[in-house]
């Protein structure tokens, strides 16, 4: 059933960035820190041009992490045929390291929403999502790795804790888990709970990465601070500090910067993975 | 038009065709630079992509729409027609008259 | 209380409706900003993305209105799929009968060429037509030959000059529009998607060209539709461009 052969079997314990290709000439040039990278797999679901021309250099140097944003696992329906149909062509001839997706839902209906939604944890959901897990593995021939939310709001109706209904899905689907370290931040800040409870809870032994993403912050009609996973500005210092915790906890790991929106130039961003470098370096191996 | 005569106009137009080819491509291909070409978009043909992180801007609400700033529109000025009907299959121009 | 995701999405898209109820802040109080943090992640996002989408059209019209219109439009028109590079395909004709906008009719045919260009830039890679062999063509056959044309090229055909107000709108020093109707190509030389403005007759010749009529065939059509049709401007214009792959008898 697996079939993959990507040209990099495994990504490196160090730090990689979401690309933009408005920097694809100072990779070329010099990638500084930055041992790897991250695209959406949406992205490159053309049929050529630039975008893929751009990764098949780029997939020669370094070690390719897919993310998708659009599948919807966490959707209510049936996943996509044709969606499934354009990640299994993706992942043949891109062959990258890594597959993720998020515990998110973004169609209903006939409408792709692009922004990802959030699901109840139940009995339901979970087995909902576990199934939908194992059929993407099994179209793409590979494990991939499920990504906690941010959160906003909670669901009455949830019986699950988020930690647990990870460790259980993977658990069922034999997935691996990726471990958004702003999204825990983001989350425990907007829902009150401590970030560090989540990720003492968390079996850090299925993570194979970890992302890192700049906030913005806003507050609620009742004045409670309410932080927005924006991807456009510097990681904030105590989401580097629970950066520090989790290691501590995990060992190392591949660590990704997300930026999305208001992207710096390519300077800046290298900066900021120097900065997860750094941070890796203060880990026993 | 005789056949022979009609097959004479078109292998003229192809060879004149071909033979304006040959030192723009040539001059094409000593302009070609593969990185520059390569380095961004162009134009924003690459369209948008999409996003796994949430926005900081407020919503627009999307339930009345009103005329609030002026785009080129209005410098382009293109005379109006009650002729924004079918075109001709030609490439005439229409009945109109000229932007000032 | 359940949620359904029919009730999250029909809430998320109508600001008029409540949010869900069932939803809440994580200590018990009824989420109401918190669910308006999704209805805003899925609108400014859908509105920037046909703003980046229609860049002339921005121009045109003005961020602010165009703001306004993409807010009615992504709520009437969310995306059917996941491929976000080709959203928008029904924003032209949104445009067209969109009334406050009647006064300016250009611009569903305008925005056509912005969805044009898109699908180029996203079109399968191919190999040009060498000039060279046209050239070798037995000159008896010439009027038999059939081309097939690159997956990045594409042709329209307006009652307004749709190429001028693109080109004034987005190269600098562009002149004005000229008050006539315009054909234009799309073609793509390695990455880059340009429009071309096709001369007189172009639009019908390689319209029957990329049907698979023959050279004779589309210049005859061509030549009847416009008595200025001019076969060897077209020519040079898709060889130049890059516009045909392959030439056969």
């Amino acid at each position: 059933m697996f079939d993959a052969h990507p040209r990099f079997p495994e990504l490196p314990n160090a730090p990689g960035v979401g690309y933009k290709p408005q920097h694809f000439q100072n990779i070329m040039e010099d990638a500084g820190s930055v041992e790897w990278f991250e695209v959406h797999a949406e992205n490159y679901m053309g049929a050529g041009g630039r975008p893929h021309a751009q990764m098949r250099m780029l997939s020669e140097k370094f070690p390719i992490s897919v993310h998708g944003v659009g599948l919807s696992i966490g959707g209510e329906g049936p996943l996509d045929p044709e969606h499934l149909g354009r990640l299994k062509h993706l992942c043949e001839w891109l062959q990258p390291t890594v597959f993720s997706e998020h515990l998110a839902w973004s169609s209903h209906e006939n409408a792709f929403l692009n922004d990802l939604l959030p699901l109840p944890y139940t009995k339901d959901t979970l087995t909902r999502v576990a199934d939908h897990i194992d059929q993407l593995q099994n179209t793409i021939g590979r494990q991939m790795m499920l990504e906690n939310p941010s959160s906003y709001l909670a669901f009455e109706e949830s019986t699950w804790s988020e930690p647990d209904f990870l460790r259980e899905v993977a658990n069922r689907s034999g997935c691996g888990l990726l471990l958004d370290v702003n999204n825990v931040f983001v989350s425990a800040t907007n829902l009150g709970y401590d970030p560090r409870d989540y990720i003492a809870a968390y079996p850090l032994d299925k993570v194979g990465e970890i992302h890192l993403g700049g906030h913005d912050e806003d507050e609620d009609e009742h004045g409670a601070t309410l932080l927005i996973d924006s991807h456009g500005k510097p990681v904030v210092d105590p989401v580097w500090a629970l950066l520090d915790h989790t290691l501590a906890l995990s060992g190392p790991r591949a660590i990704l910067i997300e930026w999305d929106n208001d992207v710096p130039d390519w300077a800046e961003l290298e900066s900021e993975a120097a900065r997860a470098a750094n941070a890796l370096s203060q880990v026993p191996a | 038009m005789p056949n022979t005569a009609k097959s004479f106009t078109i292998a003229g137009a192809v060879l004149a065709a071909v033979a304006s080819q040959t030192s723009e491509a040539d001059a094409a291909q000593q302009e070609k630079c593969y990185g520059v070409s390569m380095a961004g978009e162009n134009h924003c043909a690459a369209g948008p992509g999409t996003t796994c992180a949430g926005s900081s801007t407020v919503d627009y609400q999307g339930n009345a729409w009103t005329l609030v700033d002026k785009g080129t529109c209005l410098e382009i000025d293109l005379p109006e027609t009650a002729d924004g009907s079918e075109r001709t299959p030609s490439l005439k121009p229409l009945e109109r008259d000229l932007p000032s | 209380m359940t949620v359904t995701q029919s009730d999250f999405r029909n809430a998320v898209l109508n600001s008029d409706l409540p949010a869900p109820s069932g939803l809440t802040d994580g200590s018990g109080q009824v989420a109401g900003k918190r669910f308006d943090v999704y209805r805003n992640n899925v609108a400014v996002s859908l509105s920037e993305a046909l703003e980046t989408a229609f860049p002339v059209i921005a121009k045109l019209l003005g961020e602010e209105n165009l703001k306004g219109i993409s807010g009615l439009f992504l709520r009437q028109s969310p995306p059917e799929n996941p491929m976000m590079m080709h959203y928008g395909a029904a924003f032209p004709d949104f445009l067209r009968s969109f009334a406050p906008l009647a006064h300016l009719p250009y611009l569903g045919d305008v925005a056509e060429v912005e969805q044009a260009m898109r699908r180029s830039y996203h079109a399968a890679d191919s190999s040009p037509l060498e000039a060279d062999v046209l050239a070798h063509m037995p000159a008896d056959q010439i009027e038999n030959i059939k081309f097939e044309f690159a997956p990045s090229s594409e042709v329209l055909s307006s009652s307004w000059p749709i190429y001028d107000i693109w080109a004034f709108n987005m190269i600098d020093g562009a002149p004005k529009p000229r008050a006539e109707s315009q054909d234009v190509l799309v073609t793509r030389i390695d990455f880059d998607p340009e429009p071309h403005l096709l001369p007189p007759g172009g639009a019908v010749f390689v319209s029957a060209l990329r049907s698979h009529k023959t050279l004779g065939e589309a210049a005859e059509t061509a030549a009847n539709s416009d008595e200025n049709f001019d076969l060897g401007a077209c020519l040079t214009l898709l060889l130049s461009t890059q516009a045909l792959t392959t030439a056969t008898l």
